[in-house]
Order: C-alpha cells, then structure tokens, then sequence
C-alpha cells in the first residue's frame, strides 16, 4: 500500500481527533462527577476534578438504602446473563433446525420470524404487559426475562451462519457414524457455530441491559427492578434528597463500565457477526 | 464470503444461499427423522416466540377493537362489561391531534437524524479505513464505546450537560459570550436527536465497517492503477459496495426512532417542552398507566407497529427499486 501525502494523514488525525472528544467527553464528565460530592457536583466546573475520593463515593453509592444499588446491579446482571444465554441457545437451535433441515413450510417460519425481526420492541412491550397480567406474570422476574429469551434477529444470523459453516457432509458422516441428530447439533452444530454465538450474545445482552421500557411497564415492586430503572427512581426524588444527584451520578457510571469492558474485549466479535448479517442482508 | 461448496452426490444443496423448499428426492424415513429433529429443534424458540411476540399483537389487535363500559372505580383492565368497539379506538387515537403531533414529531426527528447520523458514521468508517495503522483501533473503540451506555444513562448523562447550573458546556458557552438554552421548546428536540446520535453512530460505523472489510482489495488496487484517488474510491466504489449495509442500519434507525422513549422520558423532568404525547409511544405510555385506558393504548400500540412496518419495508422497496441487483 502506498502512504498517502502528509498533508491527508493530518486532516484524517485531526478529523478523527474531533470526533473522539465528542464521543468521549460524556465518558470524562461522568468519570470526573462521580468523584464529586453533590455540593461540588453543582458547584464547579464539570471537566474538572475537585475534592475527588472517587472510593468513598462509589462507596456511598453500593451502601446506600441497603445496598439497594447492588440489588439492582445483580437483577440486571440476571435478567441479561440468564436471557442472553437462554436467547442464543434457542436461536441456535432454531437457526440450525432452519439451515441443514428442508421440511415443509421451512421458509414460511423464516419469514414470520424474520419480520418479528422488523417489530418494534416497544409496541409490543405495552400488549405484552396486558397478557402478562392476565396470566398472573407482570411484576414478576419472569416478566422481563422471558421475553429477554427470544431473538429473532438471532434465528436469522445463526441460520445464515450455520448454512455457511456446517458442511452437510459432515452431518452425514455423524450420522453414518450413528449419532442422533440431537447429538448432531450439540456436538458438532454449536462447535462449529460459535463466532455466531458469541455475537447473537453479545446482541442480546446489551439489548436486555439497555432495555428500559419493559422493565418499566413490567414492574412495580423495585426490588426487582433493573440498574436503569433503579437509577431513574433516584432521580425522580433527587428534588427532596439532592444527595441522590451524586448517587445517580455515581451509579451510572459503575453500571456503565462493565459493558465498556465487554465490548471493548469483544469488539472482534461484534464486527464477526455484523459481516455476516450485514453482507447477505 | 462465498464457501467451496461441498459436494455430495445426493443432496444438492450445500451452497450458502437461502435453501430451496426440498425436492424430495431423500427417502421418506430420512425425512421423517429430519422433519422430526427440526420440530424439537425449533419447536422451544418458536413456542416462546408466540407468547412473546405473537400473541401480544393478536392481543393487542383484540383489545383494541374491544372497549371496558366502566362500572365500579379504577381497575385496570378490568373485566366487568367488555364490548366490541369496532374502529372506534383507532379513530380516537388518529383524532388526537396531541397523538397525531407526536408522530409528526418523531418523523421530523428521524428525516433529520437519520441521514446525519448514517453520513457520520460512513464518514467515520471511511476514514478510519483510509488512516495509517496506528491509532485506528483506540479511535474505533472511542466511537463504539456510546453504544455500551444505555440509552437511559446516555440521557440522564446528557441530561446532566445540558441543564444550565451543572453543564459545563453552557457555562464554557456563556464564557465565549454565547447564550445556549439546550432544553428550549424549538431545541429539545435537536438535543435529543444528538442523544441518539452520539449512542448510534458508532455501532452504525462498526457495522458498515464489517462490510468495507469484506470488499476485496485487488478491488482497490485495480482503481488506483487506473488513477483514482481516495475521493474516487469512496465515491465510486466503497459507497455502491456497503449500500446493504447501509439499508440495513437504515431500516433499524427508522424502527428505532419511531420507538423513541426513553430519551425524552428522561429528559421530561428538565424540559417543560415535553410533555405526555411528546413521541407516540409516550403517548401510549400515559395513556395505558396514568389514563387507565388500555385500549386506546392498545389501538396507539398496533399503529405504531403498523407504521414502522410500512415505513421499514418502503425503504427497503424503495433502496431495492434503484440501480444494483446485488444482495
């Protein structure tokens, strides 16, 4: 590859170098406030440090009203743990079944999942409240990790994944060899599926963790409650204890971190799977 | 990203497109025992699948041509006396005019938002594609980070830096003699559209970026022998090769937008422009929790997903109708 003139290399930096502090500059100011106290939050200039004991503050933050913060963190953790994974066994399962199984009405399953693809998850966050309350669910775990279980965005990357990468000769030597089709895929269809696990995880986690409107149609007992919403019933009463602005503060940002990690580790993963959902879109 | 093929002398179908519907050319036992392996494959995703997606919407079809004649106090969704209502649900919420003004709100903020964001992000792909090694995956990290941040914390945060008092950004504005009011009724909604702007754009690169990396680089290498410069190279043949990408992160921004919620729920405390119909979904919001009437809520619910079904599958018709018959 040839290097392009200087003068190009310097516009490319500086224009990258700007889009950077705008990205990161929210990530600073929440690192910098979280050490504040709520009197210094409000009382000094925000892209800097004053009276910082970044310890004590996040410290204050976990002990607050019981730990309540740690409840919540922990709810999180198992609504998009446990319904990550549940989310991309089952769509392994169905994305295999889709790919190496011609039976009939195949593709007619397909379509109907893949338009649950294009349904906004929010049209159907209110109905889904209305059923589950008939059904006894709302305002229970249940309630947000069922629904935590189903990707369909996830049937139809492993569909396209597993058609690409699990070779039909090699089902038929298994089955020569007399395994049950059972055996089949969850020996050799997972293995041979697992870039396109991680990603349908990766998806689906931060989908449950980011997702705030069901959480908050769903639930009303807030020991239940997920860190959003948690956060956000912080700030409902940070008016009357303005010692909550510093908790909100402190708190957003020890929930941000651990996906920060996930994705910045994982990053390889993400763009894995986006290749093969984007190029045969 | 084409496989070798591998080839069988019985089943002709190991190529990596979308499979044809079967020929039956397998014998019957086999398809049997195939048929009954994909069922129990399927069968736990599919039966979740209709609790979670197929039957909230018949449900919500249901409930919002019925309606509850009220007897006793408040009960939500209380069985007492529930009548057919036909239409009636649908032309309260399209005779709304506050219902009606949230989706011309969220249509204005996602013919601007939209597009500013998908140039950003291809932008941003292009020229990280184009920059010298170093540097490039700590930028590309930088944009991807929003991402990880939750659209509830994005907006307190924001929120936080938009507030006059706190923001450093007003008071750094206010230095330069520049008087900024974030929250303002005529620029709220521009400051929520920068919300979703600063989250999206960088998973929006990652994906167009996964695809530039897929374009062969002979590619290149055969345009620049014949004297293209990196303009050219953008314009003329990155461009035309991501457009699937492209259309893809098209349709889920047009989805999202007009799910828009927890940015202006957030900021609806702060902004006294916001308020209960400020976007359709909040509007169903309010009228399911605070108004108590379900089906209304109901028939705003089935709208919603009826527009960003026509809108979705317009612009994919509208993408797919012009020029390439790749993809």
């Amino acid at each position: 590859m040839t290097t392009p003139p200087l003068r190009h290399r310097i516009l490319t930096a500086s224009l990258l170098t700007v889009a950077a502090l705008y990205f990161l500059t929210p990530v600073y100011w929440l690192a910098v406030s979280a050490t504040k106290n709520t009197a210094d939050l409000f009382g000094t200039f925000g892209f800097w440090f004053a009276h910082p004991h970044p310890l004590d503050r996040l410290g204050a933050v976990l002990t607050y009203d019981h730990g309540v913060y740690v409840r919540w963190f922990a709810n999180s953790l198992l609504y998009a743990g446990i319904g990550a994974t549940a989310a991309t066994l089952l769509a392994a399962a169905a994305g295999f079944a889709l790919a190496k199984y011609p039976f009939r009405g195949r593709e007619t399953v397909f379509r109907v999942v893949l338009a649950g693809v294009l349904l906004p998850g929010t049209a159907l966050a209110l109905p889904l409240y209305f059923l589950f309350s008939d059904l006894g669910l709302a305002d229970t775990y249940w309630a947000v990790l069922l629904p935590g279980t189903v990707s369909p965005f996830g049937v139809y990357l492993c569909r396209i994944y597993a058609t690409a990468a699990v070779p039909d000769a090699l089902l038929e030597a298994a089955r020569i060899d007399g395994a049950g089709e059972s055996r089949i895929f969850a020996t050799l269809g997972l293995r041979l599926m697992t870039p396109a696990l991680v990603t349908v995880f990766l998806f689906q986690f931060v989908h449950i963790w980011n997702n705030y409107f069901l959480p908050l149609v769903m639930l009303s007992d807030s020991r239940l409650y997920p860190v959003q919403l948690g956060l956000t019933t912080w700030t409902g009463y940070a008016d009357r204890h303005p010692v909550l602005y510093q908790y909100t503060v402190g708190g957003a940002l020890l929930s941000v971190v651990p996906l920060m990690i996930l994705m910045t580790v994982l990053q390889r993963y993400w763009r894995t799977g986006l290749a093969d959902g984007g190029l045969k879109a | 990203m084409s496989r070798t093929a591998v080839t069988r002398p019985r089943a002709p179908r190991a190529h990596a497109r979308p499979a044809r519907p079967p020929h039956g050319r397998r014998p019957g036992r086999t398809r049997t025992r195939h048929t009954r392996a994909a069922a129990v494959l399927l069968l736990p995703f599919l039966a979740l699948f209709v609790l979670c997606f197929l039957a909230p919407l018949g449900y919500a079809v249901y409930q919002s041509v019925h309606r509850t004649h009220r007897t006793g106090p408040l009960g939500l969704g209380g069985h007492p006396t529930e009548t057919f209502a036909g239409l009636d649900n649908y032309a309260q919420a399209l005779g709304d005019p506050t219902f009606l003004s949230g989706f011309g709100r969220v249509l204005l903020f996602g013919a601007v938002q939209i597009p500013l964001m998908i140039v950003l992000a291809t932008a941003l792909a292009l020229l990280l594609e184009s920059a010298s090694a170093r540097g490039v995956p700590f930028f590309r990290t930088a944009f991807f980070l929003p991402y990880g941040v939750p659209g509830v914390i994005a907006s307190l945060l924001w929120g936080f830096l938009y507030v006059p008092g706190i923001s450093p950004l007003v008071e750094i504005a206010g230095h330069l003699g520049v008087q900024i009011d974030f929250l303002a009724r005529d620029t709220v909604l521009w400051s929520l559209a920068n919300i979703v702007t600063w989250q999206f754009t960088g998973y929006n690169m990652l994906v167009l970026i996964a695809q530039l990396k897929a374009v062969p680089p002979e590619l290149y290498e055969a345009a620049r022998i014949d004297g293209a410069n990196a303009w050219h190279l953008a314009r003329h043949i990155k461009i035309p090769l991501i457009r699937p990408a492209l259309v893809l992160t098209g349709v889920f921004s047009i989805i999202g937008t007009l799910q828009l919620f927890a940015e202006p729920m957030v900021l609806r405390p702060l902004a006294s422009a916001i308020d209960s119909g400020y976007t359709p979904n909040l509007h169903a919001y309010s009228e399911a929790f605070t108004g108590d009437n379900p089906h209304l809520a109901a028939a705003e619910a089935v709208l919603l997903a009826l527009v960003a079904c026509v809108l979705s599958f317009g612009f994919l018709r509208l993408t797919a109708g012009r020029g390439t018959d790749r993809g």
